[in-house]
């Protein structure tokens, strides 16, 4: 087990990388602590799975350093550097069964056979997988596979590090819970450092401790899921987190007073001298459909019904063009014809400028 | 609802028929009418039965060419599987340069005509102005592929492994080439070694081309014609005289139909045999893969 830095890292995967956007990764600072469960989220091609092989050492940053503990492993092999990956797809080896497989690591550490016989039985029963120990790992289903390939990734106590390369993307649905209540359970038990690649948000706030959002190959936030759903840092995690993501509306910002077009919003911090474009963002979450017509004026575009609450589309008209606002409404809440403005709540207000979350103080 | 009885559709298959009778089914029994006839000219035939079959089963001289036949097999089999996985594992592994330069190098045998490949082997191994024979020569070993079994036979190995193990590589490149990169990246953080590597990931990958790369050097090999036949003409003497060879001169340079029908209607019947065989064995190793 090992604290994890990454210092001053970039990756391109150019050879001669000219302009920003060459960069998979731009330079990133970060520390992993020790033992935490980390998730590493964001969309397909923000660089997660780059930063990912970097840190398992199977890809050669361009510029930076790693650090396990105290030790520079950049230039170390993934042998080297005694971390567990679990992939995408799950990789087990046919021809053997899910003994041998567990067995593999462990046995090309020439570690002793009774050790490696009382571990491979330990692990099965963490995944299990006790009962299926001598069948071949070919005839098994995709979700059994992956329990093996993780498996094979916590069948070695002494790793630095656990890394998860989306490893639910080919499970079913009602598996995926499973396994994911199944690694957070490994991890309380074993304490290992580790870290899970996903582009699926569920996955990410329910595993870890800590999440890391990145985005175009930048680490734009790092937080618990609280955090992140109330404090988004930059407008982009306020989108990419929540279903729908947080409302993004154009704003002028004076002192503790935001608004849009004429509408005047009450704010409960100042800001003073804000550059760049101004931005509100608020959770469709914290938004109420109101008859009072001190709100925000809007017309319904549609209501849709997902079971336990209703997303209303809204829309408000602003200068000659119309602002898309969504709004969660409690199941039960029924919608009436003369609700046609929003009232926002106030503390749950968060302001951007040029994308960046701006803090400020306390208004009076 | 009851069906309409339309018997229309048998003239759909009648092209078909039509196509595979004249192309196969048509000349094959003219062959098998020669194999239980024999002839003494004027066009007149009479019935014998079994008598060449049981001829031919008892031949020494088609044992002989039945046991040379399936040592070159052999020898060319452990040979070129081998080397071909061998080549193909060295092979630039990323989309390059590099990568369609060794394709295009290892493709460049099999495109060349069989008798032309005979040719060309024919010309390097001569002693007087081959470079193959001469620069042996010039060494001191005593190489005449005319003359010498032994000589004839190492041309006529090498000469096909150089021709055909480019179809083994071509297949089982294409077999690495679907590996996908996590089990090689699995496999290091396992610290699997390059053989475990080779027996655990690459090798069941590419089981099943690599069955279809033996099965086409087996029937190819085993009817193996034009190239010895340039080569050496089969000889010296009978060294190099393998089934096909011995077949056409049975036919065609002493004209005994019979035999040579019944002796093709065997030969055919053994490589559909073995091919069979080889056949189940794929579609089951592939049941089990999947």
């Amino acid at each position: 087990m090992a604290k994890i830095t990454l210092s001053n890292l970039a990756h391109s995967y150019s050879k001669t990388p000219a302009s920003p956007s060459d960069f998979a990764l731009k330079t990133i600072d970060h520390i992993w602590e020790d033992g935490s469960a980390y998730a590493l989220l964001g969309p397909s091609g923000c660089g997660k799975s780059t930063l990912l092989n970097i840190i398992s050492g199977l890809l050669a940053p361009s510029q930076g350093k790693v650090l396990f503990d105290d030790n520079d492993v950049t230039s170390a092999s993934t042998s080297e550097r005694n971390i567990a990956q679990v992939f995408q797809f799950p990789v087990v080896y046919d021809t053997m069964t899910v003994r041998q497989n567990l067995a593999f690591p462990l046995k090309n550490r020439k570690l002793g056979a009774a050790y490696i016989d009382s571990r491979v039985n330990d692990v099965a029963n963490m995944i299990g997988m006790q009962d299926f120990l001598n069948d071949k790992a070919s005839g098994l289903t995709a979700d059994a596979k992956q329990k093996i390939s993780l498996g094979r990734g916590i069948v070695r106590e002494d790793v630095n590090a656990i890394l998860f390369d989306e490893p639910l993307t080919v499970i079913d649905p009602q598996m995926k819970w499973e396994l994911r209540t199944q690694l957070k359970a490994l991890h309380q038990q074993l304490g290992h450092t580790m870290i899970y690649v996903t582009h699926d948000q569920t996955e990410a706030l329910t595993f870890a401790d800590k999440v890391v959002v990145m985005s175009e190959g930048e680490v734009v936030q790092v937080g618990t899921p609280t955090e992140l759903f109330e404090r988004p840092a930059h407008t982009f995690v306020g989108f990419f987190i929540g279903s729908p993501g947080m409302n993004v509306l154009p704003v002028t910002v004076v002192g503790s007073k935001a608004m849009i077009g004429n509408h005047e919003i009450q704010l409960n911090s100042t800001y003073e001298q804000l550059s760049g474009t101004i931005e509100m963002g608020i959770r469709p979450e914290y938004i109420k459909l109101s008859n009072e017509p001190s709100g925000l004026a809007i017309k319904i575009d549609r209501v849709e019904d997902v079971g336990h609450h209703k997303i209303v589309r809204t829309r408000h008209a602003l200068d000659d063009q119309s602002l898309g606002i969504n709004v969660i409404v409690k199941e039960g809440l029924e919608i009436t014809d003369d609700m046609q403005y929003l009232v926002f709540e106030r503390e749950k207000i968060n302001v951007y400028a040029d994308k960046w979350l701006q803090d400020g103080k306390a208004a009076i | 609802m009851k069906k309409t009885l339309n018997q229309k559709a048998w003239f759909m298959v009648l092209p078909v028929l039509l196509l595979v009778a004249f192309s196969a089914i048509i000349p094959l029994m003219t062959v098998v009418n020669y194999s239980v006839q024999d002839t003494f000219g004027n066009n007149e035939f009479f019935w014998v039965g079994l008598e060449w079959f049981e001829e031919i089963l008892h031949s020494e001289r088609m044992h002989d060419a039945l046991s040379r036949q399936a040592m070159f097999t052999a020898i060319i089999l452990l040979i070129e599987i081998p080397l071909g996985i061998f080549v193909a594992l060295h092979m630039p592994k990323n989309k390059g340069f590099w990568s369609s330069l060794c394709l295009v190098l290892v493709a460049l045998p099999l495109l060349i005509p069989w008798n032309v490949v005979g040719t060309i082997w024919q010309v390097f191994g001569r002693v007087d102005i081959g470079l193959l024979g001469h620069s042996l020569a010039s060494l001191g070993i005593d190489y005449n592929y005319t003359q010498n079994s032994t000589a004839a036979w190492f041309t006529i190995i090498i000469m096909d492994v150089w021709h055909w193990t480019s179809l083994v590589v071509l297949l089982c490149y294409a077999g690495l080439q679907s590996i996908p990169d996590a089990y090689y990246q699995a496999a290091k953080i396992d610290q699997a070694s390059r053989w475990n590597v080779f027996r655990h990931i690459q090798l069941p990958k590419i089981k099943g081309v690599l069955l279809i790369a033996i099965l086409l050097r087996f029937m190819d090999s085993f009817m193996i014609y034009t190239e010895p036949f340039v080569l050496t003409g089969g000889g010296p003497g009978n060294a190099t005289t393998f089934l096909s060879i011995d077949l056409v001169k049975m036919a065609i340079g002493q004209f005994d139909l019979g035999p040579a029908a019944a002796f093709s209607l065997m030969y055919f019947l053994g490589i559909l045999l073995v091919s069979y065989v080889f056949y189940t064995l794929m579609v089951n190793s592939e049941g089990q893969g999947s």
